[in-house]
């Protein structure tokens, strides 16, 4: 144990995700040795975020204004939605340049044991958005673990009745690897996901 | 395959030790508690990232040490490979082949694989169904890796299913949260009749390759001591009517699953716990008219016992592989003529490693090589 305000900082650092009692230690007196100049930055960064950022009303991506940069590009795609659990997905999606649509962040996904369920997450505000009609295909694009699955499954339930086409990422094979490396798993979806050679 | 090499470092009560090996039969001679079983648990652990003698890893790690590690030189069709495995409780364990780490320590399951027979094994035919689920499982994964992750994801769903359904079951006349829950349940039924009837299907084929292997050895082991009660039945027990055909048919098992989930759903509501699956399946195991549970001799508990792993290895061999066979502890239970039919009848394995108190319970058969365990050492003997 160190004194008083050390021993809180290695705390409240070791809340973050990702980092141990160790990491939190190591940051702590990486802070106490740093350039105050630099440390002071670090702090009013993390008020300004909490008070600047907030989430796109339309789609619930972060976003500085009442609408992220994404919801008023006017070039956008309306009529395809992706649905994705975190913002940080959208920024993986948009790195591609392949997707011209608009998003739909659920705030993660459903987990009983978590505790989440379709309420916690931003389903409501999904069936709100779909139902003037505009859109016509929907993307689910969930993770593709148990959570993930369980919930485009969930969401594929509720939005065919709609009318809607809708569809989900292939699971396959890595581009640039090699086959012989694959884990049997995802060579087993790529076999399952197979598609015929046109010509 | 054999081992050629194992050496533990902070395993069980082992600090450190090195231990070459050679093919054909080895014993492990000692006193009580001196440490004979751990180094066979380590090789099994190698085999199927578990203990045969407990449920987690920590006792596996010595009292005081952050982590153990098991490391072995295997050769498996005249070929080398340097297996390592680190356990790290409260962490997440490591693999590597021949130096290089594994992504994920799973993939180390099939490229060693040994079979056990230990006293433990007794509670295959007393114990309850949830052993001899294990058991089943166990020779799948070890035959078909691939199926580690099915039983995994199994697992992790009806967990999920299951916090569900307390829930559910809970709010379920109240309100809206209740009927929304009910939303989810379909979306996690799919995905458990999904894992679940893959698992099942793999059980049922398992259990067809099975019964006669472990007929013919029951019938060898315990021949000569019993004129009577000699045949042994093994049937497959599902939770949920299948079709009327026995079908091994993956597609058949999943409907078949799906509406016994949509039939039994109020009964798991009121319950809150899933009533439908693989996870409460029986495989029945009965000597002569008699089910062997409760009404077997401890004798022939024993016997059958015996037989289901000298069955999974002979499984195992008519792959084409030829695990190697641990026998822990086994012949001080056993009258001198089924030391000598036990012995006689593992022979032909390319390794066996047998552990004994007193170095007269080892039948001449498998006197190969003999070491001297005690205090925390392994010495050769001859």
């Amino acid at each position: 144990m160190y004194e008083g305000v050390v021993q809180d900082l290695i705390d409240e650092l070791g809340r973050l995700p990702g980092i141990g009692p160790k990491g939190a230690q190591r940051i702590a007196f990486y802070l106490l040795e740093a350039d105050p100049v630099d440390v002071k930055r670090l702090a009013h960064v993390l008020v300004e975020v909490k008070d600047k950022v907030r989430f796109c009303s339309v789609c619930g991506n972060v976003a500085e204004d009442e609408q992220c940069r994404i919801c008023r590009d006017p070039r956008r795609d309306l009529q395809v939605l992706c649905v994705v659990e975190e913002s940080k997905d959208v920024v993986a999606i948009e790195r591609t340049r392949e997707f011209r649509g608009r998003y739909h962040v659920l705030g993660g996904a459903i987990s009983p044991i978590e505790g989440i369920g379709p309420e916690q997450l931003r389903v409501r505000e999904l069936m709100q958005r779909l139902a003037d009609g505009v859109v016509i295909e929907v993307i689910l694009a969930t993770d593709p673990n148990l959570e993930g699955e369980a919930t485009a499954t969930y969401l594929t339930r509720l939005l065919k009745p709609l009318g809607l086409r809708v569809t989900r990422l292939a699971s396959g094979l890595p581009v640039g690897g090699d086959l012989e490396y694959a884990d049997e798993v995802t060579l087993g979806r790529a076999f399952e996901g197979r598609r015929s050679v046109d010509d | 395959m054999h081992v050629a090499h194992l050496s533990l470092r902070d395993f069980r009560s082992y600090a450190e030790v090195d231990v070459p090996l050679t093919p054909g039969a080895t014993a492990f001679v000692g006193p009580n508690g001196q440490g004979k079983t751990n180094l066979v648990e380590a090789v099994d652990y190698l085999a199927t990232l578990t203990s045969h003698r407990v449920a987690t890893d920590t006792p596996l790690v010595r009292v005081g040490a952050d982590s153990a590690v098991v490391r072995a030189r295997v050769v498996r069709d005249g070929r080398e490979a340097l297996l390592e495995v680190e356990l790290v409780p409260g962490g997440s364990n490591r693999a590597r082949v021949n130096r290089a780490p594994l992504p994920r320590v799973r993939e180390l399951l099939g490229l060693f694989r040994s079979v056990v027979f230990s006293p433990e094994d007794l509670t295959l035919v007393k114990g309850d169904p949830v052993e001899r689920r294990r058991f089943l499982d166990q020779l799948l994964v070890a035959r078909a890796p691939r199926l580690a992750g099915v039983r995994a994801d199994y697992d992790r769903v009806l967990r999920q299913r299951n916090t569900l359904l307390k829930s559910a079951g809970g709010s379920r006349r109240s309100s809206s949260a209740g009927e929304s829950a009910l939303r989810t349940l379909d979306a996690w039924d799919a995905h458990l009749a999904r894992t679940g009837a893959e698992l099942l299907a793999e059980r049922l084929r398992l259990v067809e390759l099975l019964r006669p292997l472990v007929d013919a050895r029951y019938r060898d082991v315990a021949a000569s001591a019993l004129g009577h009660r000699t045949t042994v039945s093994m049937a497959y027990a599902p939770s949920f009517p299948l079709p009327e055909q026995v079908t091994v048919d993956r597609d058949e098992l999943h409907a078949a699953m799906l509406a016994e989930l949509a039939n039994r759903r109020g009964d798991e509501l009121d319950r809150g716990v899933t009533l439908v699956g693989p996870h409460r399946d029986e495989l029945q195991l009965g000597i002569g008219d008699l089910p062997a549970r409760g009404y077997a001799s401890h004798g022939e508990s024993w016997s059958l016992a015996l037989s289901l792993r000298l069955a999974s290895y002979d499984l195992q061999r008519s792959d084409g592989e030829d695990p190697v066979l641990v026998l822990d502890d086994v012949f001080a239970e056993l009258d001198s003529d089924r030391r000598h039919r036990l012995a006689s009848s593992v022979e032909a394995a390319e390794q066996v490693l047998v552990t004994a108190a007193v170095a007269a319970d080892v039948p001449d058969a498998l006197a190969g090589a003999r070491y001297d365990v005690r205090g925390g050492g392994v010495r050769r003997v001859h």
